[in-house]
């Protein structure tokens, strides 16, 4: 009895494994993860609380650095919902309808993540510039995409564009047709049974992408610039303002804009994932 | 006493909930040992632990008198049959059965010729001859248990170890791959432990069943041993149909209300206990002649028997009795009953 | 039971207009621009000597980036599915925190610790060493940028492999290295491959982590999105879209490859739908 007393409660914040190389894999883990991400995101917060707190109440209300959250986190938000109805329509079409193309189109759905952001940034200025194949074609009408607001947002389109669907084709590929077949047999109309009945379960997968791209599109920076035309407290995005301050070797300054962002943009994800997990407990999911 | 493998108070926990709560039992060298019970019993923790894929909480497992603790696992030579076989599924029949040969140290590892041999031999003795070339994903699931099985005596085991070896394959296959590995066993002589939560396969397969409940061992012996003298209520309940009847013990005699239903004799037991009796052993009588009786409200096809529901006065559920080649009693009729072989066990 | 077939196209054509304003266009301008002025023309602007400088330390960022990647990424996927401890779940949110940083931010830390007012600064200084504004730099950030990709890859898939195929190696007398190499290695091959394939898409194209600790030095700290960032800015359209092209095409060879193995490795790619 007494060999086995040695033995226990060796490490109890783990439970013990015959498989070996715990310590080899959790070392290298920590040590890559606290090396390339922690330690430095750590720097980042040490750095903007050095500024003291007169000073990051100056810069947090400054009319630029506020324009410039706003035009992110607004721009931001908005394309997201864009991609949400959007990627709802696209996930349903490539699920439900068979057509020519119709995996080509699924795999294109990708591109944004395959495709460097600076690529398309130069790409779709080149097309939403006054002189770009859209832009002319908008030109007349008074219309500007390129080098506006409507410029960031375009961007912002292109690169969150595949989450949603992504997120919600699994989703709809696996549900039952039984489901749909036992509410028209009930009686129930087309729109009635994808309103009650379709939507419902695919509502917190459509969210989880909507976070996704929301959270990708507020940072965003290489597909924006070359887009957006930079004009401050018009078409200047808060990461932009980042790399000026970085210019001016205003470190403190660049810190406490980017802590302000990760704050922002975290205070709000956490809002969309309580958000989706109430959606979820009210639609009768684990 | 030759042991192969002794279990001492083994004992497991996972978080706050005790799998195994001290568990001994002895495995003699060459036997055939079913691991039985219900899911969460602790049987599959159990054979993790004699595999030496989990480390005990307290207690010790001793190889031919080693402790396993302080044996690694190559040098446990334990060849274990996974639930789902776990085959490697980049590697051919072939390859998977050479796997624990070339996995030997330089020094210990037998020639490339002698592996293809011994691969040969193994492959002949499952009988997957031909097979060698087929990948897991090619085999059937019989097939792919015997491929799992010749990997795990490749290494030369000193024990085998099978979890829920029939587990995953459909009905008729189980019954052939019975008969199979009993006889395999007979010619090998292994000595193998299996563990399975079916009875009929326990009773049918083993030299020995040792059955398990809520982490501990209820009774360990002989298929006939543990099916005829159970030694708890919970084995007399697991293995087999039973009916429990609750009565009161006093003078030597199992009572019912105000009837001695059954002579208790060779009990010290008094007060409230539980009578178990299976279908079998209730047989129907004449209403007069019998201290139990009923009246009998549904007779239904059971197999090769059939098997009448009576309502007894004094009895919360209906008894299950089995019926022999007679002719069936009708729904409503009167019958006695008499009990021909029972067991009696303090209330629960 | 289903939409009339009016309905049916109306709703195909409109996820298709949308494809098209958002992809295809994008997409087919890169090639446009870039032989607007002809083959010539794109010829003599790839084999501009930055532009192949360029292109060089792209290659070289991602083939440092990628090893190390692959190591974290095997090393932090087994951790986490092979084992259970406290904390587990933090840890993988934490390798997923890179997802939800801006780029910017992911250069900025590193400009923070290691730039000239960083806190090692005055340090490197002393030691002749440089970080920022140098090939460690944009290795760092694109490390930072590209960590997630390949344990994220590989974490939902182990874990849906189990451990017994492990168990059954070491059962049978293989050593741990031998285990790994033998079976789990085999097994998780071509989730390996997908999360590679995603990493180095995302290690050669990053910008905004790159530009900020680049401090594009012409034909030295300068990626390919770099340079096409000061082409496009010098009003060299043709070459900083024919050096786009590049980018591009390599876009769509890791689409294609994504594409393949989604389709014929399907089950074994399991986050093939989460990103």
């Amino acid at each position: 009895m007494s060999a086995a007393s040695g033995r226990i409660g060796a490490s109890s914040w783990r439970e013990r494994s015959v498989l070996p190389g715990f310590g080899l894999s959790f070392g290298i883990l920590v040590t890559a993860l606290s090396l390339i991400v922690l330690i430095p995101l750590a720097a980042l917060v040490l750095k903007a609380a050095s500024a003291g707190p007169e000073a990051i109440w100056a810069l947090a209300s400054s009319p630029r650095v506020q324009a410039a959250l706003r035009l992110s986190f607004g721009a931001a938000l908005l394309a997201a919902s864009i991609n949400l109805v959007f990627g709802l329509l696209i996930a349903w079409v490539l699920v439900r309808y068979d057509f020519p193309g119709r995996r080509f189109v699924d795999a294109a759905v990708d591109l944004p993540f395959a495709l460097p952001t600076a690529v398309a940034g130069i790409a779709l200025a080149a097309i939403y510039a006054p002189n770009g194949w859209i832009g002319s074609l908008l030109a007349p009408f008074g219309i500007r995409i390129g080098y506006t607001a409507a410029g960031v947002l375009v961007a912002l389109i292109f690169i969150g564009l595949p989450f949603v669907v992504r997120t919600v084709q699994p989703v709809l590929a696996e549900m039952e047709a039984e489901l749909e077949e036992a509410a028209a047999l009930l009686g129930a109309s087309r729109w009635r049974i994808i309103w009650s009945v379709i939507l419902p379960p695919v509502l917190p997968a459509a969210m989880t992408g909507f976070v996704l791209a929301f959270a990708r599109a507020v940072g965003e920076y290489g597909s924006v610039i070359f887009i957006a035309g930079n004009v401050p407290m018009v078409s200047e995005i808060a990461p932009l303002l980042i790399v000026i301050r970085l210019e001016q070797f205003d470190y403190a300054g660049a810190a406490v804009v980017g802590v302000l962002m990760l704050l922002l943009s975290f205070l709000l994800i956490l809002f969309f994932n309580l958000l989706q997990a109430g959606l979820r407990r009210r639609l009768g999911h684990v | 006493m030759s042991v192969a493998l002794q279990i001492e108070k083994a004992a497991r926990q996972f978080g706050g909930f005790a799998a195994l709560k001290g568990v001994s039992l002895a495995i003699e060298p060459g036997e055939l040992l079913a691991l039985l019970g219900p899911s969460g019993s602790g049987k599959t923790t159990l054979l993790r632990l004699i595999a030496g894929l989990d480390h005990v909480d307290g207690g010790r497992i001793l190889f031919d008198g080693i402790d396993g603790e302080a044996l690694s696992l190559r040098d446990r030579r334990i060849g274990m049959v996974f639930q789902n076989y776990a085959l490697f599924r980049h590697l051919t029949v072939a390859g998977n059965v050479a796997f624990g040969l070339k996995a030997r140290p330089r020094a210990e590892r037998p020639s490339g010729a002698e592996i293809e041999r011994r691969v040969r031999e193994l492959l002949d003795l499952v009988q997957l001859q031909g097979l060698e070339r087929r990948y897991p994903s090619q085999l059937s699931g019989g097939q792919r248990q015997r491929a799992a099985l010749a990997r795990a005596l490749a290494i030369e085991p000193r024990v085998l170890l099978l979890d829920e070896p029939f587990g995953a394959l459909d009905a008729k296959v189980r019954k052939d791959l019975r008969a199979w590995l009993r006889e395999l066993h007979k010619r090998t002589g292994h000595t193998t432990v299996f563990v399975t939560h079916d009875q009929d396969e326990a009773l049918e397969l083993a030299d020995r069943v040792a059955i398990l409940n809520q982490g501990q061992l209820e009774q360990v012996g002989t298929p006939d041993a543990v099916y005829d003298h159970p030694a708890t209520p919970f084995v007399c309940g697991f293995l087999g149909e039973t009916n429990r009847l609750p009565v009161e013990v006093r003078g030597g005699q199992a009572w019912i209300e105000d009837r001695p239903v059954y002579a208790a004799s060779q009990t010290n037991l008094s007060g409230r206990a539980d009578l178990y009796v299976r279908p079998q052993h209730l047989k129907l009588d004449r209403p007069d002649a019998a201290l139990l009786g009923g009246v009998v409200e549904l007779v239904r096809r059971h197999g090769a028997i059939r098997r009448a529901e009576i309502a007894v006065r004094g009895l919360a559920k209906r008894l299950d009795v089995d019926i022999g080649g007679g002719v069936a009693p009708a729904r409503g009729e009167r019958v006695g009953l008499r009990i021909t072989k029972a067991h009696l066990f303090a209330a629960t | 039971m289903r939409e009339g077939a009016l309905a049916r196209r109306l709703l195909i054509g409109l996820a298709l207009t949308f494809l098209t304003l958002f992809l295809a266009l994008p997409l087919a301008i890169v090639f446009v621009e870039a032989l607007t002025r002809g083959w010539q023309a794109y010829r003599a602007a790839l084999a501009d000597p930055d532009s192949i400088a360029a292109i060089r330390l792209t290659l070289i960022v991602a083939a440092i980036a990628a090893p190390i990647n692959i190591v974290a990424g095997i090393a932090g996927a087994w951790a986490i599915a092979k084992y259970e401890f406290r904390g587990k779940s933090l840890l993988t949110s934490l390798i997923d925190l890179p997802f939800s940083v801006s780029p910017v931010i992911a250069g900025l830390v590193y400009v923070l610790l290691f730039g000239a007012q960083g806190y090692f600064g005055p340090f490197l200084k002393s030691q002749g060493l440089q970080i920022i504004f140098a090939l460690p730099g944009i290795v760092l950030a694109t490390l930072f940028v590209t960590f997630p990709f390949i344990a994220r890859e590989l974490i939902p898939h182990m874990q849906s492999l189990g451990n017994a195929d492990e168990e059954a190696a070491l059962t049978l007398g293989a050593s741990p290295w031998r285990t790994f190499l033998m079976v789990t290695l085999p097994n998780i091959k071509w989730s390996l491959l997908y999360g590679v394939l995603l990493c180095n898409a995302r290690a050669m194209g990053e910008f905004g982590a790159v530009a900020v600790v680049s401090g594009k030095i012409r034909g030295l700290t300068t990626t390919m999105p770099l340079q096409i960032e000061i082409l496009y800015n010098e009003y060299m359209g043709v070459a900083a879209f024919a050096v786009a092209s590049l980018l591009a095409l390599l876009a769509l060879v890791t689409l294609a490859a994504k594409t393949f193995l989604e389709w014929r490795y399907a089950d074994e790619i399991a986050a093939m739908r989460r990103h």
